[in-house]
């Protein structure tokens, strides 16, 4: 196998059928995986925020959020020959690093991020497969769209494909 | 009021920010050395805005396993501030405070973790006094909490903070060493309109 491809923070990337693709250290943000299963296509994510239309300042970058983030995932992905109908996706991250007292928004941003991925991919007709989500450790994520394996690794814990 | 324009900072907000990492931290410096009874060195701070997905990189790799303290900074200014240490030098700095070897290089129990906590409370709490009566801002800290994880994710906190109005993290990293080998930093992230109060109190800005 190839280098994986590496996907940064707030950052998307597609990977064709013969490559691996990966994002480490993912903490409240979530990696969302996407594959037609039948011509093998993949993609991956590492949004960072829910929603791209309650943010002020300057958002030129659509990777950074739930929404657009998927919705660029997918077309990038249509672009690259994959059906729309025939994606999958796999989901992992969104955990809560710290907690406070006062838990504000902010420290429920891990929770926040999952709910708005699946909302998104719920209206893209794309479903869920599998999901390592939430809890409070921080996860780094590979992804094979020839299988669809999605591996997931976290300190101190054995290795997990889903 | 302006606020600060990411997008337009200049070197000159570079080299006070810099100078307030430069007095926060040679203030936590000078009791973590009372702690440790030994002399800890400062390195000159670094002022950066970082992209997003390079964030790792300035610190070691998204997968380096570091122990962080984060708390939360309240008063007139709002945000958050983060002592991230290796692994190593977490395990080292609680065997020196408590006077006994380390029993498992991989884990930390229960009262490494506590003793932990608290050093990182009286750390970044000298660090926000010093920036307090720098600036004659009220400036008070939550109690902290404390993970360690990848590196990656624990500074995911932080950068979604920024994430929220921009695309780069504004961080104040302060790296300090002593003799042996404790290696740590600091990251200060006020929110974006605590920047400008800060500068402002200092008189760089209108």
């Amino acid at each position: 196998m190839a280098n994986l491809i590496k996907v940064g923070m707030a950052d998307l990337k597609i990977c064709p059928p013969d490559r691996g693709i990966t994002t480490l250290g993912l903490g409240s943000c979530v990696g969302v995986a996407i594959r037609d299963k039948d011509n093998k296509q993949g993609g991956l994510a590492h949004v960072m925020l829910p929603d791209s239309t309650i943010m002020r300042g300057s958002n030129s970058n659509i990777a950074k959020f739930a929404d657009t983030g998927v919705m660029e995932l997918v077309r990038q992905m249509e672009a690259a020959g994959a059906i729309r109908r025939r994606m999958v996706a796999k989901i992992a991250g969104g955990a809560k690093m710290f907690s406070f007292a006062n838990s504000s928004d902010l420290m429920n941003v891990g929770d926040r991020n999952v709910a708005a991925v699946k909302k998104v991919l719920k209206q893209l007709n794309i479903p869920i497969l599998a999901e390592d989500t939430g809890l409070t450790f921080g996860r780094t994520v590979e992804f094979f769209p020839a299988t669809g394996d999605f591996v997931i690794k976290a300190v101190g814990k054995p290795v997990r494909t889903i | 009021m302006a606020e600060l324009d990411l997008n337009n900072v200049d070197n000159m907000y570079f080299d006070v920010l810099r100078e307030i990492g430069n007095i926060g931290a040679g203030n936590a410096a000078t009791s973590l050395a009372q702690m440790l009874q030994t002399k800890v060195d400062m390195m000159v701070p670094r002022v950066a805005l970082i992209n997003f997905n390079e964030i790792g990189d300035t610190i070691g790799g998204d997968e380096q396993i570091m122990a962080g303290i984060y708390l939360l900074v309240q008063g007139d200014i709002q945000g958050s501030i983060m002592f991230l240490l290796q692994e190593e030098s977490a395990h080292t700095l609680v065997s020196r405070l408590m006077g006994m070897p380390c029993e498992d290089k991989h884990s930390f129990n229960e009262m490494e973790l506590s003793a932990l906590k608290e050093i990182g409370n009286i750390i970044t709490g000298a660090y926000l006094n010093s920036l307090s009566a720098l600036t004659n801002l009220t400036i008070t800290e939550s109690i902290p909490d404390l993970k360690v994880d990848m590196a990656g994710a624990i500074l995911s906190v932080p950068a979604i903070e920024f994430g929220m109005v921009g695309d780069k993290l504004l961080m104040i990293q302060t790296s300090f060493t002593d003799d042996t080998e404790i290696n740590g930093f600091f990251i200060l992230v006020p929110d974006l309109p605590s920047y400008g109060k800060l500068l402002r109190a200092l008189g760089v800005m209108q």
